[in-house]
């Protein structure tokens, strides 16, 4: 075990990292501003996989241009989740949304699993194969370039909710919905549009996780608990901090990959969540709630 | 019960003892399937539907209660009817563990329900690597000759375990209905309603809590020692999946969550219909992985959103096996609507 | 004041909220037998000082004892065991358990087994004139008879003394003189000690021996209901400086 491979593992799971945190962004915001949780959120994940690779194999885009159509798409399909399903479930215990959304994750795997059979599937680009050498470190290009997407959408939301109308309004509703709704605010609207935006960022997850691992119909539920595991560890409702969550747990999962067993990897992670769970429900960032 | 529902549940418990005599050994397999998932079902209704804990990791007390009583069995030679005591104590240990961090710590609701998939998972992934009980491989249990009775060993024909499920689902359907008229089944339904305002009515919310999450755990584990002596071999991947325990709760929230009989009624209707399902696609030839949850999954998208409470509430009333104003028998009828039945009902 | 025995004493109780002192150094009893009101503008502190006795939360300085026991500190459930019964302004109700089941659950406080609770249930929906809804699920009452059955299911826990948070709020002027002969009667048929937060006035006058005002967090009159009304330190606090000379 040399320092070579440890920094070279913790860079691997450091920028692997960045994508869990793009995903884990997507079901913050979700949770953050409608108070959903999202329970199909890994299927969701699995699904843009899926897309990107038909992209792929069908007109050989490459899963950078295929962030485009498949974000677009997503986010007219999370719009609609949240306007046609979930906004009419919003009176009711909050264990009935729960449940509403694990029949839609059921119906997702096994959809996928009746579509494409159990085998996995990946694309295969050429740079997947370059590294870039920085001294002694090896740094994967795609896993580089997959990070570096990540990191620019999570900058491009952040702005968003930042300087633009809609975002600021989206914001509003999050911190109070009574007030939103009091000055004249179309929530239910907003809601809507902060899912599909929440399914957008899943998207773009997606198509660059394909890049670094194959694709099976079961990864749905392990990236769902994944992205819960990373939004509780940074903090629910923080973007930094989803961002940071996701880091920590791609860095995390390396290092116990590499010292322990592979298989262990995510033994880890739930270690961790039930830590968090206890000692610190609020996060690293999180507010108290 | 009115004495419709009593006749009912009479000649439903006749054609239960009676089935293995007329029905061959696909039907008696099916018939034990439905058993399993209505008592399991029942064992999670007694945590969620009466006490309002949202377990979503129960398919962990199913596991460890196969592997514990299977491990005594094949290590040491000990019988299920002593394994299934540690099953048992295992599982209630558990149980109290993740109950007492949870709500000595103030986590409830969906934050519960993730801690319990996280214990499930945690403990999935541990049986992978635990060698001594067959590692991913998988641990199976010898399966002796099954046409002689071995009551020590739980092993014999069908029919056999068939009536071990049926009664182990009757002495669940009886305590649940004790516990539900019991003190216990008052001060659960209060702290599931409005847990502070049942703090406040002198109820101490931490140990009654427990006491449901053990009593679930205990029972689950039997139901995990059943299915160890019954499909003879444990995979950690299988056994410990969250699929698993999204099977287990399917039972319960379409029949109706909190009701007696929500959760049989579930299980009957989920098997039987997925069964159904794939007799007729394997009739015209289709062969295809994954329907079957598909379809489980929009039958739970349907009733989470057109029935609420499940079948049970709604169909008991159809029946004529409850009163509208029944608690457990009404699906949120309006005060006039259920006035004029009550009235209804006096006046008849 | 009177020579009755104490039943609830609250000595010098403060409390503050991040560097807000929402009650601060409050003292006063309730003697056994005795009604007291607590009153005052918004943001006085009564519901703030109401908790503290009630148990939801603790003080920061200060004590609270109930017949020489003391509270402070308890949790909910220890102190209605100790002879605490409270309502809560936004009712509580169990709304999926019938009116009877409600009450049977503040009944088994007391009570031995689920029968005797029925029958303790019983008598109590009677007095609160909600018998004849016994078997009707709490998610389809009225407003009105929601509080009733909130008042209920306290006075079925058998308390010492009975906590009312703003239990007028939103009712008409025939429902609270309704209420009131209700409180009336269980005041002095049972002997139950009463101290209730309000702000109707009408109610105030024609239940409480004794009157506590409370402002900016303060303790600043007390007496009987014909006195604090004149009181003009109480005139000033609800009215503003210009209302006493004016």
């Amino acid at each position: 075990m040399t320092w070579d491979l440890v920094a070279n593992v913790l860079i691997a799971g450091l920028l692997t990292g960045m994508v869990y945190g793009l995903m884990a962004l997507g079901l913050s915001v979700i949770f953050g501003v409608v108070r959903v949780v999202n329970f199909a959120h890994g299927e969701m994940m699995t699904i843009a996989m899926y897309a990107a690779v038909i992209l792929f194999a069908g007109f050989k885009l490459d899963p950078f241009f295929a962030v485009l159509p498949v974000a677009a798409a997503f986010f007219v399909f999370g719009y609609g989740l949240q306007a046609g399903l979930i906004n009419p479930f919003i009176t009711r215990p909050e264990h009935s949304q729960f449940m509403l959304l694990v029949a839609v994750a059921m119906i997702m795997v096994n959809g996928l699993l009746m579509t494409f059979g159990p085998d996995a599937r990946n694309v295969q680009v050429d740079y997947q194969l370059e590294s870039i050498e920085l001294g002694r470190l090896l740094i994967d290009k795609a896993r580089l370039f997959a990070a570096g997407l990540a990191l620019l959408t999570a900058g491009a939301l952040a702005g968003f909710f930042r300087f633009t109308r809609t975002g600021k309004a989206i914001r509003a509703c999050a911190d109070n919905h009574l007030g939103a709704l009091v000055i004249g605010l179309n929530v239910k609207h907003l809601y809507a549009l902060t899912f599909g935006i929440g399914a957008a960022c899943v998207a773009v997850a997606g198509c660059m996780m394909v890049l670094l691992v194959d694709v099976t119909p079961s990864l749905g539920p392990s990236y769902t608990l994944l992205a819960f595991i990373t939004v509780i560890v940074g903090g629910l409702g923080s973007m930094p901090g989803a961002i940071i969550g996701g880091i920590l747990i791609g860095m995390s999962e390396a290092l116990a990959g590499l010292l322990i067993a592979p298989s262990a990897k995510s033994m880890f992670s739930f270690g961790l969540l039930i830590l968090v769970l206890l000692f610190r429900p609020q996060g690293l960032l999180g507010k108290k709630q | 019960m009115n004495r419709r529902a009593l006749i009912a549940l009479a000649l439903l418990s006749a054609a239960l003892m009676l089935l293995p005599w007329f029905a061959n050994s696909y039907v008696l397999s099916v018939a034990t399937l439905i058993l399993f998932f209505a008592f399991a079902g029942q064992a999670w209704n007694v945590m969620m539907g009466f006490c309002g804990q949202l377990s979503l990791g129960h398919s962990l007390y199913v596991g460890v209660g196969a592997y514990a009583s299977a491990g005594l069995f094949m290590h040491y030679g000990i019988g299920p009817w002593a394994g299934v005591w540690l099953a048992i104590s295992l599982c209630v240990a558990l149980g109290c563990l993740i109950g007492f961090l949870a709500f000595r710590f103030g986590i409830s609701g969906v934050y519960f329900a993730l801690l319990t998939i996280a214990f499930c998972e945690f403990t999935r992934i541990g049986f992978d690597h635990l060698q001594w009980l067959g590692g991913p491989g998988g641990l199976f249990l010898k399966v002796a000759q099954r046409d002689t009775i071995d009551i020590a060993n739980f092993r014999g024909p069908p029919a056999m375990y068939y009536y071990a499920i049926l009664a182990l689902t009757a002495g669940a359907l009886a305590l649940c209905t004790w516990l539900l008229k019991s003190r216990a089944g008052f001060y659960w339904q209060a702290i599931r309603e409005n847990e502070e305002a049942a703090q406040a009515l002198g109820i101490n919310t931490f140990r009654w809590k427990m006491l449901a999450v053990a009593i679930s755990s205990a029972m689950t584990a039997v139901a995990g020692v059943f299915y160890a002596f019954y499909y003879n071999n444990l995979f950690p991947e299988q056994i410990f999946h969250i699929s698993r325990s999204i099977e287990i709760i399917l039972g319960p929230v379409i029949g109706g969550v909190g009701t007696l009989f929500g959760p049989i009624l579930g299980a009957v209707v989920l098997t039987l219909l997925a069964d159904g399902i794939t007799e007729l696609l394997a009739a015209i030839g289709v062969e295809v992985p994954g329907i079957k949850q598909v379809f489980y999954g929009i039958v739970l998208l349907a009733v989470v959103m057109f029935l609420p409470h499940g079948i049970w509430p709604a169909l008991a009333r159809k029946l004529g096996f409850a009163r509208s104003e029944d608690a457990h028998g009404d699906s949120g009828s309006g005060a006039t609507a259920s006035a004029a039945t009550s009235a209804r009902k006096e006046a008849s | 004041m009177s020579a009755q025995p104490v039943l609830l004493e609250v000595s010098h109780l403060s409390k503050s909220f991040r560097g807000l002192k929402a009650v601060h150094n409050v003292s006063f009893a309730v003697p056994a037998q005795g009604v007291v009101a607590l009153i005052g503008p918004n943001g006085a502190g009564k519901t703030t000082c109401f908790n503290l006795i009630a148990g939801t939360f603790a003080p920061d300085s200060g004590a609270v004892h109930l017949g020489g026991t003391s509270l402070t500190g308890m949790r909910s459930d220890q102190a209605c065991k100790a002879g605490i019964g409270r309502t809560y302004q936004v009712v509580k109700p169990f709304p999926d358990m019938t009116v009877e089941e409600n009450v049977m659950v503040g009944a088994l406080n007391r009570a031995g087994n689920v029968a005797q609770a029925r029958h303790a249930a019983a008598d109590v929906l009677k007095l609160v004139h909600l018998d004849k809804k016994s078997h009707i699920r709490a998610a389809h009452l009225t407003l009105p008879e929601r509080k009733r059955l909130e008042v209920a299911r306290a006075l079925a826990t058998q308390p010492k003394i009975l906590l009312l948070d703003e239990v007028m709020a939103g009712l008409r002027p025939t429902e609270v003189d309704q209420i009131v002969a209700v409180f009336r009667r269980v005041n002095q048929e049972t002997g139950l000690a009463i101290l209730f937060v309000e702000h109707v006035m009408r109610a105030v006058m024609a239940l409480a021996h004794t009157v506590v005002v409370l402002h900016h967090g303060e303790l600043i009159a007390r007496g009987t209901p014909a006195e604090v009304v004149r009181d003009p330190r109480v005139i000033e606090s609800y009215l503003g400086a210009e209302a006493v000379d004016g």
